[in-house]
């Protein structure tokens, strides 16, 4: 019982700040100084039409880089955590229980369809709301619906590091080159900006979107992977 | 009650019932999506926080053209800071959901009250 309501002192001094935050907020009426410098620098300086892509991938790329690393250590981890369980979860035990016939059908329709619409996704990136983050997991989605039409289907763990270690090292490739041609590490500069709007266009956003989106599709399938391999075990 | 407003309120409440959920519960499960609520509700209040009212999202096009765009766009450096902590998030509880998992295997239980290894 104290314990309950030590728990609600605390929630209700925490809603007592949260309460002066809300009465105390006015909206603003302009753009301040560093939002106004991405409103008008992002398409002569990077050509993307989507200004928060633009932030993500050229104007803060490093936060990206490092963000995709914790996804990455993330990956490991789970993997590291559960691999003990995994040792023998290789043996592929009887289903429990069908999972039906409309599932297994659809998964077949629809897969295709989910893994295209999230290259599509990562593709336009910079010209769309959509980006590398988003499709991917668009991505590890369809990869969510094959287990969960057959749980005892295995992927292959090298394929998935594979393609997770390459798009990593060509991200850093290309960070690498930008600073080398262009202005910095990660500029996008180093391929012509294009035509503003068009699908070829903003240098190497597109390009990075694309690793990034395989990256962060394949870690998230990596941390799906392993979570489902020790379920059975 | 501008939208402003009320998308704000909402992403408090949120944190306050996720935090709620999670100190109450004994089940680490249950804690783990009190966890993840509150979440929510912290990106939803950082997306109110950087929107402009009357404004449009911040993607440059023919109905938002180049000219005009400080004047016609809300603020994208909140947007972008959300995207990041939506990832962060997922890295979480995915680390979370591994531990737990770990924990129910090794120790047979998620009642955080039945783990008394550390207490005294």
């Amino acid at each position: 019982m104290t314990k309950h309501m030590i728990t609600f002192l605390l929630l209700l001094g925490i809603g007592a700040i949260f309460a002066d935050l809300l009465t105390g907020f006015s909206a603003d009426q302009n753009l301040n100084a560093s939002a106004e410098f991405y409103a008008t620098h992002t398409v002569s300086d990077t050509g993307a039409a989507n200004i928060v892509t633009a932030i993500i991938v050229t104007f803060r790329g490093l936060d990206t880089l490092g963000e995709v690393t914790v996804l990455f250590l993330t990956a490991a981890i789970v993997a590291l955590v559960l691999s003990g369980d995994m040792a023998g979860g290789f043996q592929v035990k009887p289903r429990r229980w069908p999972v039906g016939e409309l599932l297994e059908t659809g998964t077949r329709l629809l897969v295709p369809l989910i893994a295209l619409f999230g290259a599509y996704v990562f593709i336009n990136g910079h010209l769309t709301p959509g980006g590398g983050f988003q499709g991917g997991a668009i991505l590890a989605s369809a990869m969510l619906l094959m287990l969960l039409a057959d749980p005892t289907r295995r992927f292959a763990h090298k394929t998935i590091a594979r393609i997770e270690s390459v798009s990593g090292l060509f991200y850093v490739f290309i960070g690498v080159l930008g600073l080398a041609l262009a202005g910095g590490f990660l500029d996008n500069r180093i391929l012509p900006l294009g035509d503003f709007g068009s699908l070829l266009s903003a240098g190497a956003i597109p390009l990075i979107y694309v690793l990034i989106g395989l990256k962060v599709g394949a870690e998230f399938s990596s941390i799906m992977t392993s979570l489902s391999e020790s379920e059975d075990v | 009650m501008t939208l402003q407003n009320i998308a704000m309120s909402t992403g408090f409440i949120l944190i306050l019932i996720g935090l709620y959920g999670a100190m109450t519960h004994k089940n680490i499960l249950r804690m783990i999506v009190g966890f993840t609520i509150a979440g929510t509700g912290t990106n939803l209040v950082l997306i109110a926080v950087g929107y402009l009212p009357g404004r449009a999202a911040p993607i440059l096009n023919a109905a938002v053209p180049i000219e005009t765009a400080s004047a016609t766009i809300v603020d994208p450096v909140p947007q972008a800071l959300v995207l990041t902590a939506i990832v962060i998030g997922l890295g979480v509880t995915a680390l979370m959901l591994a531990f737990a998992y770990k924990i129910h295997a090794t120790k047979g239980t998620l009642d955080i009250s039945k783990l008394t290894d550390l207490k005294w």
